[in-house]
């Protein structure tokens, strides 16, 4: 199958977590600033939670990238949930090397709450290295 | 299969101007889940809030979506909405196309299509969302007090005086803390007995506090409401059912040794109440010195006690009360100076720390407010204060401020002078730090009235003269002009750092609350929950939290009373039901879940040996679901399933 990079447009699945990352991405929209429209939002209550079942199965139905976006460290509403994210989106990262997946299509990311700016940049910047890397191989054109 | 309700907000112009809603209706109204789909201008009014109670009257919904702005705004404002037509509260979710969706696009085809993605994301959740019911746990209505400091006592007294039942327990032999260690305090100069006083004795006397001193809390068990605490009771040696606090046996004990009230600027007796405005004003017997217990002879101080109080037998005894909240209040202590090395480690008695500076100016202290060096009882002519001794020193492993001592050394510079006319007071000091009421006039006043000299700079050394004029030398800069200072002092005062209780981190662990890299307690949340720990129903106040002065620790221990309070008066507390489970039938009781949980809500039935959850423990955060190797913990509404299916949507 053949892609016309121009063209090409990323599917990415953000995780937020509800405290910090979804009310980032709530004041980037209160203060209108403007970012790319590829990424779809799953709230979660912490970005701990993430369970690495919900990354594999994202990958595997198609997104390009995955965005996990947390509380910073020593600042979790959990006292340690987003500690227990990083630990998590490190293993799966080693994983996706083996199976041939660019790791670089996992970003774990601290937004907080009064960071609108930097969560619109943050997707921006990661929309942009997607399209550089090009839509997920295995996705749904896996051929088994 | 549910028949979901979805209500598009046009929010006036701010999605409506981006979002084609005409479209969005079509295409969510073809979803077999949808059983009725309509728009309005403003959702959240009124007669928005109308069209969905009727609807989901008429249309049968079990299930309703608004699209509109962030949940955080108008959640709560729907879910009671529906609740008032009879559906279940939990079964409504907020589709966010304003916030994340509306106003950050301009593209009107793509904020569209986004739009109708988002909806159906939160058609996929809904669709398996379980309708839950509050969650409600009993409340014993009694709480405990960990400290009989002015924190302590002032959190005690705000909730007896509230009408519920408090036990105050404190390690040492009488309350009034380390403000009764105070002479006179900043910036008013308020002599601090004479204001501690009438609280210890409101305390004392008070029908709802249950005072329990020379006690200390053993062990704690229990969740939020519904605590059980063992506290241990030492033996006094005497019977204070029946001593009246006279004070013969102190009189005629003949063992003098150091007062720890004193900070070691006196002495004290074997049998000694610590201060003479004790309360309860008992005296104990320090087993460790007193001749009877050490040879089996003495006993002076029954032979000469009036009622026969003295009883040598007496054991510790272990109280156990039920409890609904907990309050810390542990305090502080000085950084002993003997960790400082270029100070002298200690070993030169004419430099003291800032708390037996206090005893030398209290009136009721060792020298009854002479100020009078501890080697030969000189008065001190040339005096020099040393600020943030430890403090703001990452070296010594303190690199925080410990805040009470710039007003502190001012005060005592202040009362030094007030006592010795013709003396000179210098004090070292980096920054001088004066945020508060009056403070900065008092320092000020301090520096142009009483003519202190203020050295900016540190102390690099402080050793015994050659001579034996026995003055101490004093090497410092003034970092203002560059040069290098030499003081030949008669007295140094060191500002030691204020350093957590030392059975702070011992007492944290019984409570399984956290502490921070210092030793102090954590709070919930720095800003907004500075009265709470992480653990439900335990709160903190005062210095246990951080270094802190009188007024801000009372006003501290007011707001953690009144956050009690918020618990106490209630029989029955309602927990978000949003919280984790677990499935019996999977679990292999592992433990995992276990060793994630940062709030203590979980462990493993006895008997069954599966997972539980402590439901009034559980916060919700998800730790257990994603560390669980047999998906076997289970989020509510917030399950794998949902999020799964809401993934494969979005993709």
């Amino acid at each position: 199958m053949v892609i016309n990079m121009e063209e090409f447009e990323p599917k990415i699945v953000g995780f937020l977590c509800n405290w910090c990352s979804y009310a980032g991405a709530d004041l980037a929209g209160t203060s209108r600033i403007q970012y790319p429209p590829n990424i779809r939002v799953i709230k979660v209550m912490c970005s701990g939670s993430v369970d690495s079942v919900y990354i594999m199965r994202a990958l595997l139905e198609g997104a390009d990238g995955v965005f996990i976006g947390g509380c910073h460290p020593g600042d979790c509403h959990y006292l340690d949930g987003n500690y227990k994210a990083r630990r998590k989106s490190v293993l799966l990262k080693s994983i996706l090397d083996t199976i041939g997946l660019e790791k670089e299509r996992v970003w774990i990311r601290w937004v907080s709450a009064s960071e609108g700016q930097k969560f619109a940049d943050t997707i921006k910047e990661m929309t942009e290295e997607i399209k550089k890397l090009g839509p997920n191989p295995i996705s749904k054109h896996w051929n088994i | 299969m549910k028949r979901i309700g979805v209500f598009v907000c046009h929010c006036g112009l701010n999605i409506a101007d981006t979002v084609d809603i005409k479209k969005v209706v079509e295409d969510i109204g073809k979803h077999p889940n949808v059983a009725h789909v309509v728009d309005y201008t403003y959702m959240c009014s009124d007669p928005g809030q109308e069209m969905i109670k009727s609807a989901i009257v008429e249309k049968k919904l079990d299930g309703v979506i608004v699209a509109a702005c962030t949940p955080t705004l108008h959640e709560t404002t729907f879910r009671n909405a529906i609740s008032s037509v009879g559906l279940n509260k939990y079964q409504f979710e907020n589709a966010n196309i304003r916030e994340q969706c509306s106003w950050v696009h301009k593209d009107n085809k793509i904020a569209t299509e986004k739009a109708i993605e988002i909806i159906k994301s939160i058609i996929e959740k809904l669709k398996l969302n379980q309708s839950l019911s509050a969650i409600n746990i009993p409340v014993t209505r009694k709480a405990l007090v960990i400290g009989g400091g002015i924190s302590g006592m002032q959190a005690a007294l705000d909730i007896a005086n509230s009408g519920y039942e408090v036990v105050l327990v404190e390690k040492t032999s009488s309350i009034g803390g380390r403000m009764s260690q105070l002479s006179e305090t900043f910036p008013t100069l308020d002599c601090a007995s004479c204001i501690l006083t009438p609280k210890t004795v409101e305390v004392g006397h008070h029908p709802n506090i249950k005072l329990l001193t020379y006690s200390e809390v053993e062990g704690v068990e229990g969740y939020l409401g519904n605590f059980k605490v063992k506290i241990r009771k030492k033996p006094a040696y005497v019977d204070w059912d029946k001593c009246t606090g006279c004070g013969i046996c102190s009189e005629k004990c003949p063992t003098k040794i150091s007062s720890e009230f004193e900070r070691d600027m006196g002495t004290r007796k074997a049998i000694y109440i610590p201060f003479p405005q004790a309360v309860p004003k008992k005296p104990v017997i320090d087993s460790n010195h007193c001749i009877y217990f050490k040879t089996g002879k003495c006993k002076l101080c029954e032979k000469n006690c009036p009622i026969g109080a003295i009883d040598y037998d007496q054991k510790e005894t272990t109280i156990e009360e039920e409890i609904g909240v907990i309050l810390v209040a542990t305090g502080f202590d000085l950084l002993p100076k003997e960790s400082i090395g270029e100070y002298g480690y200690g070993k030169y008695q004419d430099v003291i720390d800032g708390l037996q500076f206090e005893r030398l100016l209290s009136a009721s202290g060792p020298t009854a407010g002479k100020i009078k060096r501890p080697s030969d009882g000189k008065i001190p002519k040339d005096i020099v204060f040393v600020q943030c001794v430890g403090s703001r020193d990452p070296e010594h492993g303190m690199p925080y401020c410990s805040k009470i001592c710039c007003m502190y050394t001012a005060k005592h510079a202040l009362l030094y002078k007030h006592a010795v006319h013709d003396g000179q007071a210098y004090v070292f000091y980096i920054d001088i730090r004066s945020g508060g009421k009056g403070y900065e006039e008092f320092v000020q006043k301090a520096v142009e009235d009483e003519k202190i000299i203020y050295l900016r700079g540190k102390v690099s050394r402080i050793f015994k003269d050659v001579g034996d004029d026995g003055k101490l030398i004093v090497w410092g800069v003034d970092t203002l002009t560059g040069k290098k200072i030499e003081i030949a002092a008669d007295m140094v005062v060191l500002a030691m750092a204020a350093v957590p209780n030392k059975d702070t981190k011992e007492l944290a662990k019984k409570l399984k609350i956290s502490t921070d890299t210092y030793g102090f307690i954590n709070e919930a949340h720095p800003k907004l929950r500075p009265v709470e720990t992480l653990t439900a129903g335990i709160f903190l106040m005062g210095c246990a939290q951080a270094p802190k002065d009188i007024p801000e620790t009372v006003a501290q221990a007011s707001g953690a009373a009144a956050r009690a309070l918020t618990i106490l008066s209630k029989s029955e507390l309602e927990i978000d039901p949003l919280i984790a489970a677990v499935d019996e039938d999977i679990c292999t009781g592992c433990g995992i879940c276990l060793e994630v949980c940062a709030y203590n809500a979980r462990k493993l039935h006895e008997i069954k040996k599966i997972a539980e959850v402590n439901e009034a423990l559980c916060v919700g955060c998800g730790s257990c679901i994603s560390a669980c190797p047999s998906n076997a913990s289970i989020h509510k509404n917030y399950t794998k399933e949902q999020i799964l299916r809401m993934i494969e949507e979005v993709t």
